[in-house]
This record gives structure tokens, C-alpha cells and sequence, in this order.
């Protein structure tokens, strides 16, 4: 369906991710947020504790991360599109709460503006390493979506995006920003409403009689009911059977932990976003993503000037991590040059899927600022070397 | 053969998922008995139950949302506020409320438990206090008594307790009573009074553990700490909270603590936003997404 056209600021606008990302928020159709404040993301729900009372909705500043990480999740089962923000220390303290969203199949939005770590680490500089963190952070076997935006253009267009996913897979989509994606500021065109495709809430058409809120009729994603409709279902964090009832079984584990498992695995392919270009007869292709892939294409102009035959793979979802993508690129290269902003996180992946048929060469970066271009440069000379 | 025997129905069964029957509750717990008196609570309030939910946190109490048929969730351990506060913000038409334990909500989840007062979101509380942590085996909880044994106080407890009426008095609730599951009439009308009141409400109710507290600090079984409920309760409606906390075996001052009208979150923000944005405040009744033409059974949702 198109984007309900109060929350939609159509136009052109100087603005930065952060804002860009609030924006996207209200276009998708985001009513509630809760939050704590955390630099370098606090910039996204101050605007939207400043426009939501405008479009009809609301805001609550909470207490911790772990009351912001669950009281968007209550607004989720009253009918609410609701989301939280935060950074690396708060992002930790959300954890348990992103395992209670995968486990009861409530639909919502966490977004990270990621920042250097560990611990307090630096506060107002760029890192990107909690990617591991966004896909293993909470205990237990489940899967989450995640994307990875590169600009204030695509803070707006992919936050839309992580709304519709959290909706079409009932999972919470982490929204893997950057502090310096989420800070820098760049033109963002807001579109009319009706170009904004939402995917609307999976409501069950059952009767009250004929509902059961964790059945699944083949697509392995169950329908959703709301308190307060007279269904008078139950939702737990325990391992629940069809009925949403707490069953602890080793069957019904199975079952569902699967389940959760699968829904995402099975569309991996269908979920998976990026940007490629070049590869067709490239000698080496530079993998990166978020901030970082702006950096490397540098680099990649730089080496291309140079004579050099290298590829391109921007990842936007990196989770689940595109490896069949991975996989046939290892199949006709020679070399991934996999720069982030982290000390080996996404790189591991890369390797895994190419499966020793192509080199793999990481560029770290510990983060507090972005990489050299030289240092991508250097190792794509090293990878054709 | 067989007798016919007209079944005398329990007027509380309406309310229980009988599908979910026999409940996990040791012989002797009081928690059925608080269970018992909501249900009473709500017959005689006459509440819809379709606009009813209730959030639970974890332990032997926040078992509760489970069996009760009504929209329930059972949240993650502490966070049953935070939940319930998104519920009732997200749909302010709900009724709300937490049922959860004395560890859950007042120790990890206490951070939680005081900002809700001070923001006098409306939600009623309903406190199960046995003094203890039943589900993981009986450890210390912040409202132990002292020198009570648990099994991680071998040697008995020697930190103050919380005295919960006193600290969400102070952090702002407008109502505060406390019973004990010998007060089962008074308790199922403290719980009716509490739908009457908007904000934050707060009702303790010291229920017996007789498995892992009475058992291990000789206090006898479930029937002793009824008679020692009885013997030593002294209602006092009224009574400054500051003067009611527990003490192992004294006397247990029980009734309606705090009766008072303050604006409620909703209410204050509201105003707050008319008076700040005027005309371009959207008052919301619901914050509800809308489905597309996918649609949902009852009309009352669009």
C-alpha cells in the first residue's frame, strides 16, 4: 500500500542522516518510538519527539536502553509501527530485547548509529563494529535482517525499507548506521506519498474463533492480531506452540526455533540489496559497506586510473549475509579487498562464502575516523600482484 | 451408571485458559488465590475484557499472564512496565495491567517501576510479594526480611528490604494498597477501586511461598501463614507508608495507603502539546498502522 501522506515531507532538503533516517521512520508509517539518549544517535529521535505530535502519534524518552527496547515492542502489539535508536553501549543493553522480538515475531526497527568501541570507546567518531553484534548480540538461534545505509539519501529510502521488512518477515531489522553517515549532511529528496510503497501490518482476516497467533498457512510467517480486538491471545518469550502457549518440549523447540531460522534463510536471496558494478571481468572486487563503501570507491577510481581491473560490491543487506552472491563472484576473481571499519567482522563472512576460491584480503580500521584511500589502494595492488 | 450432577461452575472460570490447567503453582502458593480475586475484581467492574491486556514479567507470578484469557504477554524479566507502558501509549483505549512479581518488578525491574509512578502512566500494578525468589529456588529478593534464610542468604539476610508502598508513594502512584491472600474480599476491591483511578496504581498483595520461604525459615505451611496473616494483619486505611514495612514474623499493617488525583501522562501530555503546537497537534487515539486491504476481522480496529 502507499505511505499514509501526514508523515510524508515530500521535497528536496540539505539534511543529515540522522534526520533523514526520522524521516524515513514517519514515510514508512512509524507512530511511536522509544528511546534513551546516546551520541551519535540521539539527532533521530529528536526530530521525531518534534514531528510526531504533528502527524499523530508518540514519543517517550525511557528511563534505559532496556525499557526503550521493550516499550516500542508493547506499542508493536497495540498496533503501533514503532521503533528505537541508539549506539554501541546502548545497542548492548537492547540485546535481550532484540532475542524477545525474534522469538515473539514482533515486527520493528532498531537503529544503530554505530560508533567506536569497545565499551564507552568514542563517543562522537565513526566505527563499524558491531556488525557481529547486530546478527549474534542476543543469546539463542534466531535470525534478524539488517541494512546498511551509505548516505542521508538512503538513511530516508532504506529505513523505509527496514520498516517493510520487519513487517513482510515479522523479525526486528537492525538499521546499521554510522556516525558519520548519520552526521554528514547531503541532498535527500523525499518523494509524494504515493511513490512510497509500506508493507501494512500481516493482520489476520481470522475470526476470534479461528485464530491461532502463531499458526503459519505455508509462508512460514504467522499473521498478527492487537490487544484490544477481542482476540485475547497470548504472547510469550518462552518456547510457545501454534497457540502462542508456553510448550517446552525438544519437538516444539525444533519447530520453532526453524522456524525463525528459515523464514529469513529461505528469502535470503529475495532480501539481499547491493550494489554491484564491474565484476564481470574483474581481477579483484572490493567488498565494503555503510561509510566505508564511499572510501573504496575512491580507492577503486584511483586503482582503475591505474589500470587496474577491479570490481565493485557495495553490500546494503548484510544481514542475512548475501553468500551466494560471495560465492559466485569467488567463482571468477581473483581477490576480495574487504576494507570496514572494524578489526575483522564482515570480512570473515566473505571468506566463508567464497571458500578459499578466491584470496581474501581485509583492511581494518579500528575506527575514530574513515580509512585512507591509499590504504584500500594498497591492498588492491597487493590483491593483483 | 452415572450420576448426573449439575456442574457448579466457578464464577472465575470464564476468565482461565482451561486449556492450560493444571497451572505450575506449588500446593500452598498464594498466587492462585490473587488470580482468584482479579477475576472477582473484574466481574464485579464490569470491564470489557476485550480492552483488558495484561503484561507479566518472569517468575512464579509472571506465570499469570498465561492463564488468563485475555490479551497476555509475558515479557522478558523486569520489563513488564516498559511493555505495558508501549501498549497503553501505542492504544491509550486499553486497559493495562502488570502482574508480576516482588523480584521482577522491584529489583530488576525496579528502575522501571519508580520512573512509571513518577510519570503517572496509567497502569495498575498488581504486586504478588512473597518475599523471595520462588522460580529460581528461594534467593534473597529486595524485599527479604531480615535475617530471613535463602538459599544465597545461608546465614540469613542482613540488607534492608524495600518497603514498596513507601516507594511508589514517593515516586508518585495515586493509589497504594496492600493485602495479604487472607484478605481476599478486600484485596478483589482494592484491585476494582484501582480501575476506577487514572495513573499509576499500585497493589502489593503478601502472598506465602511455603515451599522455599516459610518451609526453610520454620514458618510452617500454607495453612500457618494464613493464621499468622489473620493474627497479625492490622488494617490501617490511611497509614503513612513510611510506617508499614515487613518485618519476619511482626505485624503486617494492610489497607489502602494512597487515594489521590493527579493528571496522568496522557493527560499531561496533552496539554503540555495543545499549549506548545496549538492547532498543529494531532491528538491520536490510536497510534495503530493501518493494514492495506488486508484487513482485520473487527471493525473497532480501523
Amino acid at each position: 500500500m502507499k505511505a499514509d501522506p501526514h508523515g510524508v515531507l515530500t521535497g528536496t532538503h540539505f539534511m543529515d542522516g540522522d534526520h533523514a533516517c526520522c524521516e524515513g521512520a514517519l514515510a514508512a508509517g512509524a507512530r511511536f518510538a522509544s528511546g534513551y539518549p546516546i551520541t551519535p544517535s540521539t539527532e533521530v529521535v529528536e526530530r521525531f519527539a518534534q514531528r510526531v505530535p504533528t502527524v499523530g502519534g508518540s514519543f517517550i524518552q525511557m528511563e534505559d536502553e532496556l525499557a526503550a527496547s521493550i516499550t516500542l515492542q508493547g506499542a508493536v502489539w497495540g498496533g503501533a509501527k514503532a521503533f528505537t535508536v541508539t549506539s554501541g553501549p546502548g545497542f548492548s543493553l537492547m540485546m535481550e530485547h532484540i532475542g524477545y522480538a525474534a522469538m515473539t515475531e514482533t515486527p520493528c526497527v532498531f537503529v544503530d548509529v554505530q560508533r567506536g568501541g569497545p565499551s564507552t570507546g568514542l563517543p562522537t567518531l565513526p566505527a563499524q563494529s558491531d556488525m557481529m553484534q547486530a546478527r549474534w548480540g542476543s543469546h539463542g538461534d534466531y535470525e534478524i535482517i539488517a541494512l546498511c545505509p551509505n548516505s542521508p539519501q538512503e538513511c530516508f529510502d532504506l529505513t523505509i525499507k527496514a520498516f517493510n521488512l520487519a513487517e513482510e518477515f515479522r523479525v526486528p531489522v537492525m538499521f546499521m548506521m554510522d556516525e558519520v553517515v548519520g552526521h554528514m549532511t547531503e541532498k535527500v529528496v523525499i518523494p509524494p506519498a504515493d511513490e512510497i510503497e509500506v508493507t501494512p501490518r500481516k493482520h489476520t482476516r481470522k475470526s476470534v474463533d479461528e485464530f491461532l497467533p502463531y499458526a503459519t498457512n505455508g509462508d512460514q510467517v504467522p499473521e498478527m492480531a492487537h490487544a484490544g480486538e477481542g482476540y485475547r491471545f497470548h504472547v510469550t518469550g518462552l518456547t510457545h506452540d501454534e497457540r502462542g502457549y508456553p510448550n517446552m518440549t525438544p519437538a516444539t523447540q525444533q519447530k520453532l526455533v526453524n522456524r525463525l531460522l528459515s523464514k529469513v534463510r529461505n528469502a535470503a536471496d529475495r532480501i539481499a540489496l547491493y550494489e554491484e558494478e564491474a565484476t564481470a571481468d574483474a581481477d579483484v572486487v572490493v567488498v565494503s559497506y555503510g561509510i566505508t563503501s564511499r572510501v573504496a570507491q575512491r580507492a577503486i577510481d584511483m586503482a582503475r586510473d591505474r589500470g587496474l581491473k577491479v570490481g565493485k560490491l557495495r553490500l546494503i543487506t548484510v544481514w542475512p549475509f548475501p553468500e551466494n552472491k560471495i560465492r559466485a563472484l569467488a567463482a571468477r576473481t581473483k581477490a576480495f579487498v574487504v576494507p570496514e571499519l572494524n578489526l575483522g567482522q564482515m570480512v570473515r563472512e566473505v571468506e566463508r562464502a567464497s571458500g578459499g576460491k578466491a584470496r581474501t584480503i581485509h583492511v581494518p580500521h579500528a575506527g575514530g575516523s574513515v580509512h585512507r584511500p591509499e590504504d584500500i589502494l594498497a591492498a588492491i595492488q597487493e590483491a593483483v600482484r | 451408571m452415572s450420576t448426573l450432577i449439575s456442574p457448579v461452575i466457578n464464577p472465575v472460570e470464564p476468565f482461565l485458559r482451561d486449556d492450560r490447567m493444571p497451572h505450575i503453582w506449588c500446593p500452598g502458593c498464594g498466587i492462585g488465590t490473587t488470580v482468584n480475586c482479579f477475576a472477582r475484581a473484574l466481574i464485579e467492574s464490569k470491564i470489557d475484557l476485550n480492552s483488558l491486556a495484561i503484561v507479566s514479567g518472569i517468575g512464579c507470578t509472571g506465570r499469570v499472564a498465561g492463564y488468563v484469557k485475555l490479551d497476555s504477554f509475558h515479557t522478558t524479566h523486569g520489563r513488564a512496565i516498559p511493555f505495558a507502558t508501549g501498549l497503553k501509549l501505542a492504544n491509550p483505549k486499553l486497559n493495562v495491567v502488570v502482574y508480576s512479581g516482588d523480584g521482577d518488578l522491584s529489583a530488576i525491574g525496579g528502575n522501571h517501576l519508580i520512573h512509571a509512578a513518577r510519570r503517572n502512566i496509567d497502569l495498575k500494578v498488581i504486586c504478588v510479594n512473597n518475599l523471595i525468589y520462588a522460580m529460581t529456588g528461594g534467593q534473597t529478593a529486595p524485599t527479604t526480611p531480615d535475617h530471613a534464610i535463602t538459599s544465597t542468604s545461608p546465614y540469613g539476610t542482613f540488607e534492608p528490604a524495600f518497603n514498596l508502598p513507601h516507594l511508589v508513594e514517593a515516586s508518585g502512584a495515586v493509589y497504594v494498597a496492600r493485602w495479604t491472600t487472607f484478605h481476599v474480599r478486600q484485596l478483589a476491591r482494592s484491585i476494582s477501586e484501582a480501575f476506577q483511578k487514572k495513573g499509576f496504581s499500585f497493589i502489593e498483595v503478601i502472598s506465602p511461598c511455603p515451599t522455599l520461604y516459610q518451609r526453610r525459615n520454620k514458618l510452617g505451611d500454607g495453612l500457618d501463614t494464613m493464621k499468622y496473616y489473620k493474627e497479625k494483619s492490622k488494617t490501617k486505611n490511611g497509614a503513612p507508608t513510611s510506617e508499614v514495612g515487613l518485618t519476619m514474623s511482626g505485624e503486617i499493617i494492610v489497607g489502602k495507603f494512597v487515594d489521590r488525583d493527579r493528571p496522568d501522562y496522557s493527560e499531561l501530555l496533552k496539554a503540555q502539546m495543545q499549549a506548545s503546537l496549538g492547532d498543529r497537534y494531532v491528538d491520536y487515539e490510536t497510534c495503530a498502522t493501518e493494514y492495506g486491504d488486508g484487513g482485520c476481522a473487527e471493525d473497532s480496529c480501523h
